[in-house]
Parts: C-alpha cells; structure tokens; sequence
C-alpha cells in the first residue's frame, strides 16, 4: 500500500487512535451489494477525499460513517466508540459532533437561512436567541454569505449560495469531522473553486476532520491529505477489495491502473464497451446503433486527443 | 441456462398453480410486514408526543394547515351533502306523507355518519396527500437525512405535529361538517321544499340525540389518527423521484381512505354495541 502523506504533529489534547474507525464495513439493498469489506482509520486533522464513479457506493459509505445507513455487517467506530452499540439518544448526540454537508445543501424549504442555521444551535444548546442570531452571522460571514440573505427562504437562494448556506449550518456547533458529499456538483467551475476554499478553511479550524466524497478530481488535487478511490461492486471480482487505490493525491496521478488512470484522467476507455455489454444483456440482444454511437464517441474523442 | 432452469421448475397448470400460491404468499407477507411497519411506526409517534415537550412555533403552523385551511371545502362539503340529503329523501317521504320526518333522517345520517367520514375523507384529499408528498419531497431531498445527522429526531418534529393536528383538529372540522350540513338539509327542506321548520326541527330533536352527535365525533379521532400516522408513512418511505412523491401523495389517500371505511364500518358496530348497552330498549323507529 503506498504511504500516506506527512502526518501534521499530533497536539496533546488529541486522542491516541483514529478519530472514525471503518471496520470490514458492508451494506447491502436487498440483493444489491454496495459496500463490500471496506476498512478506513480516519486520523484527526486529516482530510479524507473518497473518489468514485456516480453509483459505487461514495455517499452510502459517508451516510455509514454518521449512522445513517446501517451496516449489514462491520461496524463503524468514533473515537473507539461503535455507532452501532448506542442506542437513539446517544446516537443523536454523538450527531452533534459531526457536521454534514448534502449534496444539494439538504436545507429545510419551509424555514428561513436564519433559522436552518440556527436549527442545531436551538436544538442543542440553551444559548439566548440574540447570541445565536450573532453566532449564525459570524458563520454567514465565514462561509462569505451575505446578511441579506438571514431573511430569506433556501429556495430564493442559488445553488452556490445554498451549498455555503448548507456548510454554515454544518459548523454550527463547531463539530470534530465534517462530512461532504459531493460538495462541488451542480457547481460552475468559480463557485466549485469557492467551496474548494471554504473546505480548505474550515480545515484550519482546529481539530477538523473532514471526509469529502467527490468524483471532482480538481476538488481531490486540491484538498486531499489522503485519497481513497472505491470502485463498484458489481463490477468487481468476487476476491477483489472494493477501494482500488489509498493513498496520497499525487500517487493517485502516477497509478497505473487502468481504472484509476481513467478515472483521473477523465477518459471512458474501456467503459463503453462494458456499456455495451450491458445493454446487449440487459435488452437480451446487441443494440448496435447506441452503442456503436458510444464507441464512435470515444474513438473520436481519443484521437482528437492523441492529435491535441 | 433457460432450458436448465425450466426443468427444475414446475410447468403447466401445476406451474401456474405455484406461481400462484408464491405470489399469494409474497402478497401477504409484504402486507403483515407494511402492517408492522406501520404498527412501529405509531408506537414511536405516540412515544415522542409523551417524550418531550411540543413546540409551539413547530405546532402552529401544522395546526393552521390542517385545520384553518381545510374550514372552507369542508363545510361546503358538508352544506352540499345536506342538501343532496334532502333532494333524495324527499319524494320517497312525501310518498308516505312523512315529509315533516326529512329532518331526522337527514340530521341522523350526517351526525352519525357523513358528517365524520366526509369530513375525514376531505381532510384525507386536502392534507393527507399533501403530507404525504412534502415528507416525500423532505426524504427524496435529503432534509430527513439532515435532520437526523443533525441529531434531531425526525418523527418528533415532522409527524407528531401533523399527527397531533389531525388528531386535535379532525373533531372541530367534524362539527363544522355537520353543521353546514344541517343548514343545507333544512335550507332546501324548508326554502325551496316548503317543509314546515316547527315540525322540522322537533322531529330532528326527538330522534337525534347528544349520543349520536358524540358517536359521530368520538369515531373521527380513530379516522384523523389513521390518516395522519398512514400519510407520514407514506412520505417517510416515498421513493426516489418526482414518481415517488406522486406515488405517495395517491396512496397516501386511498390507504387512508379504505382505512376510514374499515374504521368507520368496525366502529360502527362496536358504538351500537355501547349505544344499547346504555341504552336497553333500543333505538327510536324513525317510521
């Protein structure tokens, strides 16, 4: 296994052992298997990014790591403490030590910026409304929102402005881990770049752990420690481990495996033709004209490549 | 590989015969485990209403929704039924000479029975279904997920609400329902039918009584509790998609609807049990 990149110096208030424990996790959907024997120690400080392809089991993996999805088998554990051994209340406060991040900001249509932000504060602490009205515009500031935006509901706001909405809320209660899913999709490249930031800071907040789920590699390149990349079960071999490559962002560029160097580099390759596969089994005969389309594509798009 | 599989499976009319009692047997053990889904969830609704303090500012506005919002079509709902009540009844009475009994019969109907079902079922279209489709529309955009991983408990601030509107609001909307009714009953009755009110209105009072008033509404509590628990459900397990929500926005309303019938029909039979128990020599002859 490569070796991950130079640990920041441990601070003595920090405990001895992983912060999230994922032990030979797996979760299946019926028949489905998503998450197959997947083992990851998530030290403090550190900042997790999970790459994948749309549909391998990233954001199942996050849900996991915060008891959302239990697991069919494995355990996960936070600060040694297995999620799956609380019981509902404790499991909610363990919940005030996280922060989530949703894909599409996840905030409630019916209350106002204001109010989603301060939701975990008045859910969980007896803090006076005026000193939550300043926390929540010192986290409006932090996530450089402006104070009009207090007033407003989450639909009148953009998607960038919901996602960095959706992060204050997140670090209201000034959590240990931060988990993202999929913080930059849907996002034009400025604003995916903003959000790139805003993780790049909240990681200079003392004792911030993060997990980001992405299939953005710019994201990865920019706020990885350490990279974990998992690849669909479907498309595995029984005996073969379901995160393909652990390590740093820059050994992730020299891989050369063909489903990472794809991966990173962003090409379809051998894909279509396991596409084509698929849909000749799933339609019980070869549809030639799509498919032929899909190679066509691809064979074009690499010698335009190769000519470039 | 379809040769080898249809050698190990029986054919014919033994094959369709255990096709059949397969699918029977999935059907009913997807329907007693729906029904045990649901079961749990109602057992951890009630434990939340007991569990922690209700919030006002979470309260109100579900309580607005339900109950202010559904006044109108329920009592136009109820003044219509009134009338129709009458329009039906009335040359069947008249035929006997019996139209100064048209009060009775149409009061009884609606505090006994349409005023509570029709009302439900208004309550059932109008909230239900839109319960439904905004928990929906929560699960599908991850706001439950958020909830939760915000360690706030989702069936505390989503259904108990709803479920407490319903519940509380279901007997008020009832009444509105019954007297809307019994003004159209007696509008078309005494306005256009040329009914006399005296004898309208003293045969109305000698054959219904406060007991069929409070049956009527005693019943309602069982139908709001059944539509708010089975509309949440619905929404709490709505499927991916716009599909999804649609889905659980109708059958939010159907489960609901079928569940007010098979309700309001063992109620039915139970209450009378109740009413002769109190009441020994049985009900008053309308006839």
């Amino acid at each position: 296994m490569p070796a991950a990149a130079p640990a920041k110096p441990r601070r003595l208030d920090e405990p001895a052992g992983p912060l999230l424990r994922v032990e030979s996790l797996h979760v299946r959907f019926g028949s489905q298997e998503v998450l197959r024997d997947i083992s990851i120690d998530l030290e403090p400080g550190r900042t997790l990014v999970v790459l994948g392809e749309s549909g391998c089991g990233k954001t199942v993996l996050l849900k996991s790591m915060i008891g959302l999805i239990r697991p069919t088998a494995g355990d996960v554990q936070f600060e040694g403490q297995s999620l799956a051994g609380l019981n509902d209340r404790s499991l909610a406060h363990l919940r005030t030590r996280y922060g989530f991040v949703f894909q599409g900001a996840a905030l409630f249509d019916s209350l106002t910026i204001l109010d989603n932000i301060a939701f975990p504060l008045r859910e969980h602490t007896r803090i006076a409304d005026t000193e939550i009205r300043s926390i929540v515009a010192s986290l409006l500031d932090e996530v450089g929102l402006p104070r009009s935006v207090l007033s407003k509901k989450p639909v009148q706001l953009s998607g960038g402005m919901r996602k960095r909405a959706g992060l204050a809320r997140a670090l209201a209660l000034d959590p240990q881990i931060v988990l993202y899913d999929e913080p930059t999709t849907g996002l034009d490249p400025i604003m995916s770049d903003v959000i790139n930031e805003l993780i790049l800071r909240v990681r200079e907040r003392p004792q911030v752990t993060s997990v980001v789920v992405t299939h953005d590699m710019h994201t990865a390149r920019k706020v990885a420690d350490r990279v974990i990349m998992l690849y669909p079960v479907f498309r595995l071999r029984p005996d073969e481990p379901q995160i393909v490559f652990d390590g740093t962002v820059e050994e992730l560029g020299r891989s050369r495996d063909p489903r990472i160097s794809q991966f990173v580099e962003g090409r379809a390759g051998a894909r279509l033709m396991e596409l084509r596969e698929e849909q000749a089994r799933d339609n019980g005969a070869p549809v030639e004209s799509a498919a032929d389309a899909l190679t066509d594509a691809a064979t074009d798009a690499d010698e335009g490549e190769a000519d470039a | 590989m379809a040769a080898r599989s249809s050698a190990h499976s029986p054919t014919g009319m033994t094959g369709w015969f255990a096709n059949q009692v397969a699918n029977l047997g999935q059907f009913a053990m997807d329907w007693v485990a729906g029904v045990g889904d649901v079961a749990v969830f109602a057992i951890q609704t009630i434990g939340w209403i007991f569990a922690r303090r209700q919030r006002r500012d979470v309260l109100l506005p579900n309580f607005y929704q339900i109950g202010v919002m559904s006044l109108p079509v329920v009592a136009l709902t109820g003044l219509f039924i009134g009338m129709v009540l009458a329009v039906q009844s009335y040359a069947q009475f008249k035929a006997l000479g019996l139209q100064t009994r048209l009060g009775s019969v149409i009061n009884l109907s609606l505090v006994r029975e349409l005023g509570p079902v029709l009302a439900a079922t208004m309550l059932a279209g109008r909230v239900g279904s839109a319960m439904a489709a905004e928990l929906g529309t929560m699960r599908v955009t991850e706001q439950i997920d958020a909830l939760e991983s915000m360690g706030a408990n989702p069936i505390y601030y989503l259904v108990v609400p709803r479920f407490l509107g319903c519940l509380i609001l279901i007997p008020s909307l009832t009444v509105m329902a019954d007297f809307m009714g019994v003004l159209g009953g007696y509008f078309y009755s005494h306005v256009l039918l040329g009914i006399d009110y005296h004898h309208y209105w003293a045969n109305s009072r000698e054959y219904v009584d406060v007991f069929d008033f409070l049956l009527g509404i005693f019943k309602t509590l069982f139908f709001g509790a059944a539509i708010a628990l089975v509309s949440c459900h619905h929404g709490f397990h709505c499927e991916p998609g716009a599909e999804g929500v649609g889905r659980a926005a109708t059958n939010a309303f159907v489960h609901s609807f079928v569940l007010i019938l098979i309700l309001d029909l063992f109620l039915g039979i139970w209450l009378n049990n109740v009413h002769d128990f109190f009441r020994p020599e049985g009900p008053r002859k309308l006839l």
